[in-house]
């Protein structure tokens, strides 16, 4: 009995230090090699990709953010600033409920199933309101010129990109409200449209916080 | 080119991809655990842990050595989690609460990497780099030195001795996963991936303002995240975030990442027990299984078929546009038929069959290819089972490389089979009996089912990811689910260690014109078919519940 105790306690001693020693090198030594690194070749991807515009951070070009109005009195939700483009909706996005002395954004989706009831009101809603937002005097968006990233909301709930698409239908009512000829920010829309890597990996996108950026150049040149 | 073609394009390219590194790796990882020397960096860990590496075990010692060193894990892992208020670097985050720690803990020794937490918000520095990512790096090699132990087994003859545990642990630490994952991380970051120690980023936004997010070690995570076949986020999101997966090229590397250790071990195996035709024979029939999943799942993922889905014209919904239906599709899969769990997309939101197939892919067992050694030996299981059958039906007695299948190497294998389906059912029937834990669904009908499904099937086959609709930070769910994953990680390898030891003492039996030739597309064909049979026998009363009651309605 008691020999069977002494060789349990060293059978767990020779556990403990395996983990104590292999924590040293793959926990504390690798994660500081490979900061170490990429720190010193890539800094600026390793701290966020983080953009500027006019002499101040306005984002991370990997991050997706919203372009919405100020939040009016008795408001629960800011309406979108139809001067920008608009990205996903981003319905699964959360705020931190622990640590709360930090805001962190809560990356997510809405994890609702093909048949849930409250998504099907929530794809409805939005197609309408991509519908009314995007039509202007003489352009009229027709329900199937949406496509489905507009009104669905992403994995992350960050999506940095729109499809190609979706910057096409919104590109007249950008038109009009920055008094742009409309030739002039399709043009803007197909140089901020990359295609698939190599041809053929993901999808074409458009990078929404590049494109207001460029976009806001323009409109300020006229 | 249209998504489709682009979709079949990335698949084709991933399978290239996988076979060019399939012998090189292989031959590698065989050396490995062939090899008599030990690097001088191994004999400094070995004075540490105060093993001699050259002793050999039998498998009841070589279980003890797996069971102590998780043992120990799993406390650690609480440890570190229940102190993060007092530990520094940690972000000023507090401890976590007592049954999501032993959660936690639980699920990453297991190499599930469930998540009942937001990673973000929750997991300080400390904790996700000298915690979760150990665990990573540790359970990782503890598979595959479960596996190369069973492969020890059917190689060597009259004896009990399958290896030493301590020195096949470091080995795959030291020699496999820690310079594949520094590889990795290198180029994730320069894909985009972050990489820093800088705490909490307060950043700029266009409209004005600012927003607040949690930087950190997440390439280095990351990359072993996907090569260990663990699946734990450092967000919340996963790999759906553009931190952890930026790029289209990065969603194919990480897919590449958790599917090449599984498919090489199939070479080390053919060369360990001396025929690498037996090797392709296996692999062959993980990448039927793969293949086939694939396929099935892009279909009905790019048909789209549910309301909310036809309504929006695609199948969108928890997808990222830069990886798109195609290239999610084909991650989804890859994660499920692994023990990785990682997404990079909301399987919740996929269409109803589409769910389905993720659900399908955990209760094979995970085996095609199934985690990083996990998945070679389930599926040498499921070898064993294949040959009796075959056996039955000739009415010969069952060998397999060269040995006899008798009554304890098949009760062995029954018991192994026997565990998982039994958690499952057994725990999400109780879950579905008792009042409260239908509270935490999101959805109703056939999906708010098949919530709690997947999440006893995920935990059980040590998968890790979920229809994350589930709030699973319960009580219930956090014990229930914590102790499914211990139960489904260590049961089976108790059984399989004791087939390991039994194989080995046989003396091997000669060929003769009347043995099954198991390295030929028969046998491979008659695996698929023991594989969908058992499985689906076991699970399509509960599938029709959920998922098929789901995806045939719409």
């Amino acid at each position: 009995m008691n020999n069977s105790l002494t060789n349990t306690a060293r059978l767990l001693g020779a556990g403990l230090g395996a983990l104590l020693v292999l924590t040293l090198v793959t926990g504390v030594i690798y994660p500081l090699a490979v900061t170490g690194i990429a720190q010193g070749i890539f800094p600026g991807k390793a701290n966020g990709s983080e953009i500027e515009a006019d002499g101040k951070v306005v984002g991370s070009s990997l991050i997706g953010q919203s372009y919405d109005l100020p939040l009016k009195e008795g408001q629960e939700t800011p309406e979108p600033d139809l001067k920008w483009f608009q990205g996903r909706p981003a319905d699964g996005l959360g705020t931190n409920s622990v640590n709360t002395r930090y805001q962190l954004i809560l990356s997510g989706a809405t994890n609702r199933s093909a048949d849930n009831k409250d998504l099907i009101d929530r794809v409805t809603a939005a197609k309408a309101a991509v519908v009314k937002d995007n039509s202007t005097a003489d352009y009229k968006v027709r329900p199937r010129d949406v496509p489905a990233d507009a009104v669905t909301s992403s994995g992350s709930g960050l999506d940095p990109d729109i499809s190609p698409q979706y910057a096409d239908i919104q590109v007249h009512r950008i038109a009009e409200r920055n008094g742009l000829s409309v030739a002039r920010v399709q043009q803007l829309v197909d140089e901020h449209t990359e295609g698939r890597t190599l041809g053929f990996l993901g999808e074409p996108r458009v990078n929404v916080l590049e494109l207001n950026i460029a976009l806001k150049d323009l409109a300020a040149k006229g | 080119m249209g998504p489709v073609l682009a979709g079949v394009l990335q698949l084709l390219a991933l399978i290239t991809a996988l076979a060019l590194a399939h012998v090189p790796l292989g031959t590698y990882m065989a050396r490995v655990y062939s090899c008599d020397r030990h690097w001088r960096v191994e004999k400094w860990i070995y004075k540490g842990i105060g093993a001699d590496p050259d002793t050999q075990m039998r498998w009841p010692a070589y279980l003890r050595g797996v069971l102590a060193f998780s043992a120990v894990g799993v406390l650690f892992l609480y440890l570190l989690q229940r102190l993060q208020g007092h530990l520094p670097g940690s972000l000023g985050f507090r401890a976590i609460d007592p049954d999501q720690a032993f959660n936690t803990a639980a699920s990453f020794v297991t190499n599930t990497n469930w998540q009942s937490y937001y990673g973000e918000q929750t997991m300080g520095h400390v904790v996700q780099t000298a915690g979760l990512a150990v665990q990573n790096f540790v359970s990782a090699a503890v598979g595959i030195a479960v596996a190369v132990a069973l492969v020890r087994g059917f190689a060597r003859s009259r004896t009990g001795e399958l290896g030493n545990f301590w020195s096949d642990l470091v080995r795959g630490t030291v020699r496999i996963l820690l310079p594949l994952a520094l590889v990795a991380a290198i180029v994730l970051v320069a894909c985009g991936a972050v990489q820093n120690f800088s705490g909490i980023h307060e950043v700029g936004q266009f409209m004005g303002g600012s927003q607040q997010w949690n930087g950190g070690a997440v390439a280095s995570q990351e990359a072993i995240k996907e090569l260990g076949t663990n699946g734990g986020g450092y967000f919340n999101a996963n790999s759906a975030h553009p931190f952890e997966n930026p790029t289209p090229f990065t969603n194919i590397f990480e897919i590449f990442l958790l599917l090449v250790i599984p498919l090489a071990l199939t070479r080390t195996f053919g060369l360990m027990v001396g025929s690498v035709r037996q090797g392709y024979a296996i692999l062959a029939t993980m990448a039927t299984i793969w293949v086939g999943f694939t396929a099935l799942m892009m279909w009905t993922e790019f048909a789209h078929h549910g309301p909310a889905l036809e309504l929006a014209g695609g199948a969108y919904e928890g997808k990222e546009v830069r990886f798109g239906v195609g290239s999610s599709s084909i991650f989804a899969v890859a994660t499920t038929l692994t023990s990785t769990g990682a997404v990079d997309s909301f399987h919740s939101s996929f269409t109803g069959l589409g769910g389905g197939i993720t659900m399908l892919g955990m209760m094979l067992g995970e085996i095609a290819p199934g985690g990083t050694g996990s998945g070679l030996y389930g599926m040498l299981i499921m070898a064993v089972i294949a040959v009796f059958i075959a056996g039955l039906m000739v009415g010969r007695t069952p060998e397999y490389l060269g040995k006899k299948i008798g009554t304890r190497e098949i009760k062995f294998a029954a018991c192994y089979i026997l565990i998982t389906p039994a958690l499952v059912v057994v725990l999400t029937a109780a879950a579905m009996a008792l009042p409260t834990p239908g509270d935490s669904m999101t959805n109703s009908g056939a999906h708010g089912f098949s919530e709690i499904l997947y999440a006893y099937t995920s935990a059980s086959n040590n998968n890790g990811s979920a229809f994350a609709g589930l709030n699973a930070d319960t009580q219930w769910f956090n014990s229930s689910l914590g102790v499914a994953m211990l139960l489904g990680r260590f049961l089976p390898m108790v059984f399989v260690l004791a087939m390991a030891g039994s194989l080995a003492e046989q003396r091997p039996v000669p060929a003769t014109a009347g043995t099954l030739r198991t390295e030929k597309p028969l046998f491979t064909g008659l695996l698929v078919g023991a594989i969908l049979i058992i499985t689906g026998l076991t699970y399509f009363p509960a599938l029709a519940l959920g998922p098929l009651a789901e995806g045939l309605a719409s």
